[in-house]
C-alpha cells in the first residue's frame, strides 16, 4: 500500500491510504493518524481517520504546508512496520430488524428503489444470494463489526464486516437519496452498514432500528454523559437481534435512565483475526459475554 | 437584557467562529459563514470578534429588545429598521428598551450579521454558541429561531460610541460578476478526464437553490466525464463513488459529474462522493453571500497563489480592527 497525499485547499492534507476498503488499511489510517495526534504538531487542528484514508486541518500560518506534507509522509511510511494490534472495545447494539418505523419510511420512498415491489432486505438477501429475509438477519448479524470511520453527520459509525471479502454483504445504495430516515436506523451501502445518529436524509438500505442512543447533544443519557457521541473508529459492535417486546422494554429502560450498554474492553489482533477469522470472532463474543 | 423574537426570518440561527477539533467525528466547525462580516458586526459594538451574532439569511428577523443597547449589521445588504425607521448596514446604532428592530428585502448578498452589545449568551457547548442545526445541537435549543424566543444577551465589556462605520473597501464582499472562487484541484482529480478538467474550469456555473449551510449546490456546466475504472472493493458502481472518505472545508464533490457541491461550515464531515479539488479557505466567505442563481466561475490556483490570498484576507481583518480600535 503506498499513500497518495494531496491538498484539501489551504487547510486540509488528504491520505487515500487505499482505493479499496480492507482492515490493513482501516488499519494504516488509525496507526498514522495516532501518531500524528501524539507528535502534536504545532499547526495541526483536526486528524481525522476514515476508512482506508485519512486528513489532517492545519492552520497555515503556524506550519507551512510543504512541512506539514514531508512530516505526514515520515509518519505514514513509519507506521508500516507497526504492529497490527489495538485495545478497543466491543459493544453489543440490540436490532429490532424488520421494525415498523423502516418499513412505514422504506414503502414511502419505494420509488427511489432498485426493487419497488419490495422491501430492503427481501432486495438485500436477494442480491447476497441468502435464502430470505431471516437468513439475511443471520448473515448481518452473527459476525462482529469495525467502527471504521465515525463521520459524515454527529457521531455516525460506518461500519465494516469482520468476515472474508467473499462472505461481506454489499448493497448498493438507494437510486435517488431519501430525505427522510428514522433516528437510529441501521442502514447498509456498499460494503458498509452504519447507524443514523440523527433523522434526516440517507441512501442506504434500511435494515432495521436500535432502541439504544448513540449521539446525545444534551449528555442526559448516563452513558453519553462524558461525551455526546458513543463511538470512535476502532470500535468493535456487535448486532443483537430482538424482538418487539425486548425493543419496547430497552426504550422504556432509556427514557427511565436504566439501560446500560454491554461494553468490555479488548484488545485485537489483525494477525491472528486473519489466521483463523470465525475461532477470533467467537473469542471476542465470548469477551462480550464475559465467558 | 434578553430579545425577543417576534418573527424568525426564514433560517436565522446564532452564530460565532465555531467549533473545531471535532470534525473527526461528524460534528462541523459551523460558526458565521462570512466569519470576515461577522467580525466586523461584533467589532462595531465593541464585542470580542468571535463574540456570538445572529446570522440571517435572505430574510432578517423580526426582534424586540428588553433593554437599551447597541446594535450592528453587517455582511448582506439587508436594510435594518428600528420601529419602521431605517437604519444603516454596517453602522453601529443606538437602540431603545421596547423598541423593534426589522428588515426590509434583500438588496445584495445573502448573509446579514446581527451584532448586539455583550453578545448572544446562549451556553457554550463544546467551546462555541454556534448551532449545528442537523445534530441540534449549540445555538438557541440547537435550532434556528422560532417566534416567542427570548435570547438572553451578555454583559457589555467596554461601552463603546454609536454611528462608527466600517469603509466600503474593509468589507470584504464580492465585487466582480461573475464571481470568481479561486480552486486548488486535487483529492479526486485524477478520476475526470482531461476535457472534463478544463470544462470544470472553463464554464460558467450558477448557484444552485439547493444552497445551505452545509453546502452550496452549483449547476449549469457540462457534465464531467469519467477516467474508466473497475470499481475498487467498497466504493460502490457508480463512477463519481469513492470509498468513503473525509471531506475537507471547500471540497468539492460531484456526485454523478453533474452539479458540483462546495461543503461549507456545517459541512458533512465524510461520504463516499469524489472530489475534484477545494475552494480556497480565502475564498469562503465570499460563498456564504452567494444568493441562487448568481453566476460563478472557478478559478485554477496553486498553493502560493492560495497562501498569498490568504495574506491579504488576513490583512484586511487586521485593517479592520485597527479602523474599529
Amino acid at each position: 500500500m503506498q499513500t497518495r497525499f494531496s491538498y484539501g485547499g489551504d487547510e486540509h492534507i488528504f491520505a487515500e491510504v487505499a482505493d479499496s476498503m480492507s482492515l490493513e488499511a482501516f488499519f494504516k489510517g488509525l496507526f498514522v493518524t495516532n501518531a500524528v495526534r501524539d507528535a502534536r504538531i504545532k499547526g495541526v487542528t483536526e486528524i481525522c481517520p476514515a476508512n482506508a484514508s485519512y486528513q489532517v486541518k492545519f492552520d497555515p500560518d503556524q506550519i507551512k504546508p510543504d512541512d506539514l506534507l514531508a512530516e505526514l509522509k515520515q509518519l505514514d511510511s513509519a507506521s508500516e512496520t507497526s504492529a497490527p494490534v489495538i485495545k478497543t472495545r466491543i459493544i453489543e447494539i440490540p436490532v429490532l430488524y424488520n421494525d415498523p418505523w423502516t418499513h412505514e419510511t422504506l414503502m414511502r420512498f419505494r420509488e427511489r428503489h432498485q426493487d419497488p415491489t419490495g422491501t430492503d432486505l427481501e432486495y438485500a438477501a436477494r442480491i447476497n444470494g441468502l435464502d430470505g429475509v431471516d437468513a439475511f438477519i443471520k448473515a448481518h448479524s452473527s459476525a462482529p463489526w469495525f467502527v471504521s470511520m465515525v463521520g459524515f453527520v454527529a457521531g455516525l459509525p460506518f461500519l465494516y464486516q469482520m468476515v472474508e471479502r467473499q462472505r461481506q454483504i454489499q448493497a448498493p445504495k438507494y437510486l435517488r437519496p431519501r430525505t427522510d430516515t428514522p433516528k437510529l436506523t441501521v442502514g447498509h451501502g456498499g460494503c458498509f452498514s452504519c447507524i443514523y445518529s440523527v433523522r434526516g436524509a440517507g441512501g442506504y438500505q434500511m435494515f432495521g432500528i436500535t432502541p439504544m442512543p448513540i449521539y446525545d447533544p444534551n449528555q442526559k443519557i448516563s452513558y453519553l454523559r462524558d461525551f455526546m457521541c458513543l463511538f470512535k473508529p476502532g470500535d468493535i459492535v456487535k448486532w443483537k437481534p430482538i424482538d418487539r417486546p425486548a425493543y419496547d422494554a430497552a426504550v422504556a429502560d432509556v427514557d427511565a435512565g436504566r439501560f446500560a450498554p454491554i461494553i468490555r474492553d479488548v484488545s485485537f489482533s489483525l494477525t491472528e483475526f486473519n489466521n483463523d477469522i470465525d475461532a477470533y470472532n467467537r473469542k471476542l463474543e465470548g469477551v462480550l459475554h464475559g465467558h | 437584557m434578553a430579545i425577543k423574537v417576534l418573527k424568525p426570518g426564514l433560517a436565522t440561527t446564532v452564530q460565532d467562529l465555531g467549533r473545531p477539533g471535532y470534525y473527526h467525528i461528524g460534528i462541523p466547525l459551523s460558526g458565521g459563514m462570512d466569519r470576515h462580516a461577522l467580525a466586523a458586526a461584533n467589532l462595531l459594538v465593541g464585542n470580542e470578534e468571535g463574540a456570538a451574532v445572529l446570522e440571517a439569511v435572505f430574510m432578517g428577523p423580526e426582534l424586540e429588545f428588553t433593554d437599551d443597547t447597541l446594535v450592528a449589521i453587517t455582511g448582506a445588504e439587508l436594510p435594518p429598521k428600528l420601529d419602521g425607521e431605517p437604519r444603516e448596514t454596517w453602522t453601529s446604532f443606538k437602540v431603545k428598551r421596547g423598541q423593534k428592530l426589522s428588515f426590509d428585502f434583500l438588496k445584495q448578498g445573502a448573509r446579514g450579521y446581527i451584532a448586539i452589545a455583550g453578545g448572544i449568551d446562549v451556553p457554550l457547548v463544546l467551546g462555541s454558541r454556534s448551532t449545528y442545526a442537523l445534530g441540534a445541537l449549540g445555538g438557541f435549543k440547537g435550532r434556528k429561531l422560532e417566534a416567542g424566543d427570548e435570547l438572553p444577551i451578555g454583559k457589555t465589556s467596554a461601552a463603546v460610541k454609536d454611528g462608527r462605520t466600517v469603509a466600503k473597501n474593509l468589507r470584504g464582499l464580492p465585487a466582480a460578476m461573475p464571481m470568481e472562487l479561486r480552486v486548488m484541484p486535487g483529492l479526486y482529480w485524477h478520476r475526470i478526464t482531461e476535457a472534463a478538467g478544463i470544462g470544470f474550469f472553463g464554464d460558467t456555473w450558477k448557484v444552485a437553490p439547493e444552497a445551505d449551510r452545509i453546502g452550496y449546490r452549483f449547476k449549469g456546466g457540462k457534465p464531467l466525464e469519467f477516467v474508466p475504472r473497475e470499481p475498487p472493493f467498497g466504493a460502490g458502481s457508480d463512477p463519481s463513488n469513492i470509498t468513503d472518505a473525509c471531506y475537507p472545508y471547500g471540497s468539492i464533490q460531484v456526485p454523478g459529474g453533474t452539479e458540483p457541491i462546495v461543503l461549507h461550515r456545517d459541512a458533512v464531515s465524510g461520504g463516499g462522493y469524489f472530489m475534484v479539488g477545494t475552494v480556497i479557505a480565502a475564498d469562503m466567505d465570499l460563498i456564504g453571500q452567494l444568493q441562487p442563481n448568481t453566476p460563478v466561475k472557478f478559478v485554477k490556483v496553486a498553493m502560493d497563489e492560495a497562501l498569498a490570498a490568504r495574506k491579504s484576507r488576513t490583512e484586511l481583518l487586521g485593517k479592520l480592527r485597527s479602523a474599529l480600535a
